[in-house]
């Protein structure tokens, strides 16, 4: 049992994404209404943005801004004493994404309701099925 | 210029969807020449590239001059020079061919059309050049959302279908996301020749081994390899006729390429043949893949609905060839990305035109159709031979390579799935060409049996119809120069 707590303590931010990652997954499955599996969804890719931005961080490191930034070629750097910023202007990238999927999702659920007067998936089925 | 191909590719496409979008506010009739010019453009330079590659080897293109592994590179080697080809041409003749159903089906819209027409070629275009993990994955968003766009367009149900398609999507790209960042966390690096470069002593880990399952099950899902097929043939089905006609026979593919990609570039064969040990229970699951989508084509009476099933058993045909291990199985998936983007293409053409004047593709709808079209239905059985896999047509000469590479891996049941599902695809396509040819024509009127006038659709449609249709007997006549002089180099010497 304390060897796994010390496992789970160790790698929280794993754990953490992971855990969130299910229960949007869990959503997108499980729920019935449209927008519920949308917010599963945007859960989803939120979890892997916490992942991603969670790698690049460093115990007792700083924000990786030069003080002092003109004549920067004469001061020594340690890389050490600055966390990654790779991971996180990649999530930049990654945050777009998904707030555009997420817009396109919601119009596609806009469109939805206004043809069948329902989010409710199963409501919309036996609609398309009576046809 | 032609040093700067690599780059022309992708941007050139990518400022014509926003010059298209502008263009509408001065006279909408500039946004088709314009996307006919930006794709002419795209298609010029990947046959350059591919020249170029024929000649000189690997290109290496570092964009803004930075140097890899902190810049982004693009790398063009034989096996993407020949999925550029095969992407740019079809995009264009699609577009070409689909101009006059647009204008039929989305009356309105049709410039925003355009301008996500090439912004999906641009996506695609990406994906195939592009020699960073990170980059793949946002060229991969910038396809798939575009994707969503054009195909919500459709009628009926074409919104919920493909809301679900938009779900799946995201998953399968979020594991694929997921699986670089485990790359990245091993290796430090995005870069897939620098990855490729230190992982050799990583083979080991189980964070490697995990990052190469996850990004694996991401893309198998992005391609709709069986159990994750679900997806695929409501979305399909159900949007406009020109974006199913583009985005069936070249995501998939596309798609089938990364695979490929991540196999033999930034994975080793020999890590994911030898060390993982999963080649097995893959080709059996690809097995399944053809069992299964020859089996739901079969239950299919609509005949857009029964080609999105053959993709599904198409997909497990390049997927097992590839998870073969060897040479011939190797050879025969390449020469199936490049063929099945044929066959699908002039397929879909076909019900786009059908579609353009019958307003229907039941197989009800079909009844007596070869009176009413006969160029239209000439071209389809081309197509169906092909799918069928009967030579001359390039699809016999790649379900060779597949068959033969299956008996070398001693992959019997493979071999098996194979012919199987060309028998199925016997009945199917000979069940629609029956109805077409031999049931007399059906008005939904009455019995009268009076021959129905020639009814073709318009020359723009057509001709491109017949430049795939020969294309497909051309490709197969010249299958023996194509695999010896580009799919020969772009497999490693290591796979036998």
């Amino acid at each position: 049992m304390g060897d796994l707590i010390q496992i789970v303590v160790a790698k929280y931010n794993y754990w953490i994404y992971i855990t969130l990652m299910m229960i949007g997954l869990y959503a997108m499955i499980a729920k019935n209404n449209l927008v519920k599996k949308i917010v599963g969804m945007n859960i989803f890719q939120t979890a892997i943005i916490l992942f991603y931005v969670s790698t690049g961080a460093k115990r007792g490191a700083t924000i990786p801004i030069l003080e002092h930034g003109h004549g920067a070629a004469s001061h020594v750097f340690h890389a050490v004493d600055y966390i990654n910023p790779l991971p996180h202007v990649l999530m930049l990238t990654a945050i777009v994404v998904s707030v555009a999927t997420l817009g396109v999702a919601l119009a596609l659920a806009i469109k939805i309701y206004n043809r069948h007067n329902t989010l409710e998936e199963d409501e919309i089925l036996a609609q398309i099925r009576e046809k | 210029m032609s040093q700067q191909y690599p780059a022309l590719l992708v941007i050139v496409p990518l400022l014509s969807a926003l010059v298209i979008s502008a263009a509408v506010w001065i006279n909408k009739r500039l946004c088709f020449p314009i996307a006919v010019a930006a794709l002419g453009v795209a298609a010029y330079s990947s046959i350059g590239l591919l020249l170029r590659v024929l000649d000189e080897g690997v290109i290496v293109y570092k964009l803004g001059g930075w140097d890899p592994p902190m810049g982004i590179a693009y790398y063009v080697d034989h096996l993407n020079g020949l999925v550029l080809v095969v992407v740019s041409i079809v995009a264009l003749l699609n577009l070409i061919a689909s101009k006059k159903s647009i204008e039929l089906e989305l009356a309105d819209k049709t410039a925003p059309f355009y301008a996500l027409y090439v912004l999906q070629v641009t996506g695609l275009l990406g994906i195939v050049v592009t020699g960073d993990a990170f980059n793949l994955y946002v060229l991969l968003e910038i396809t798939a959302l575009s994707g969503y766009a054009m195909l919500a367009m459709g009628k009926d149900r074409a919104q919920l279908s493909t809301l679900n398609y938009l779900y799946m999507g995201t998953i399968g790209a979020c594991f694929y996301l997921l699986g670089v960042g485990y790359l990245y966390i091993v290796t430090g690096s995005l870069n897939m020749v620098d990855i490729a470069r230190i992982l050799p002593d990583l083979y080991q880990s189980k964070a490697v081994i995990g990052a190469f399952i996850i990004c694996l099950v991401g893309v198998w899902v992005k391609m709709a390899f069986f159990p994750l097929h679900a997806w695929l043939p409501n979305a399909y089905t159900h949007g406009p006729s020109a974006a199913s006609s583009l985005i069936a026979p070249l995501v998939t593919k596309v798609m089938i390429y990364v695979m490929i990609r991540l196999i033999l570039t930034v994975f080793t064969p020999e890590f994911a043949f030898n060390i993982l040990a999963i080649s097995e229970p893959i080709v059996w699951l690809a097995c399944l893949a053809i069992v299964m989508g020859a089996i739901l084509a079969l239950a299919e009476r609509n005949l857009k609905k029964m080609l999105t099933y053959v993709i599904v058993a198409e997909v497990g045909y390049m997927v097992g060839g590839a998870w073969l291990g060897n040479r011939a199985g190797m050879t025969g998936a390449i020469l199936h990305i490049m063929n099945d983007a044929l066959m699908t293409l002039c397929a879909f053409l076909v019900v786009s035109n059908i579609a353009y004047k019958l307003k229907g593709y039941a197989f009800d709808d079909l009844k007596g159709l070869v009176r009413k079209m006969p160029f239209t239905m000439g071209a389809f059985v081309i197509a169906a031979l092909s799918i069928i896999g009967v030579p001359p047509t390039c699809g016999f000469f790649s379900k060779w390579y597949l068959i033969s590479g299956a008996i070398q891996a001693g992959q019997y049941a493979f071999m098996v799935a194979l012919l199987f599902s060309s028998l199925v695809n016997v009945v199917l396509f000979f069940r629609v060409i029956e109805i077409a040819y031999y049931e007399p024509f059906s008005d939904h009127h009455g019995h009268d049996h009076h021959p129905e006038p020639m009814d073709e659709a318009p020359l723009s449609m057509l001709v491109p119809l017949f430049i795939v249709a020969a294309g497909l007997v051309v490709v197969g006549l010249y299958t023996g120069d194509i695999v010896n002089h580009i799919i020969e180099f772009a497999i490693p010497k290591a796979i036998m």
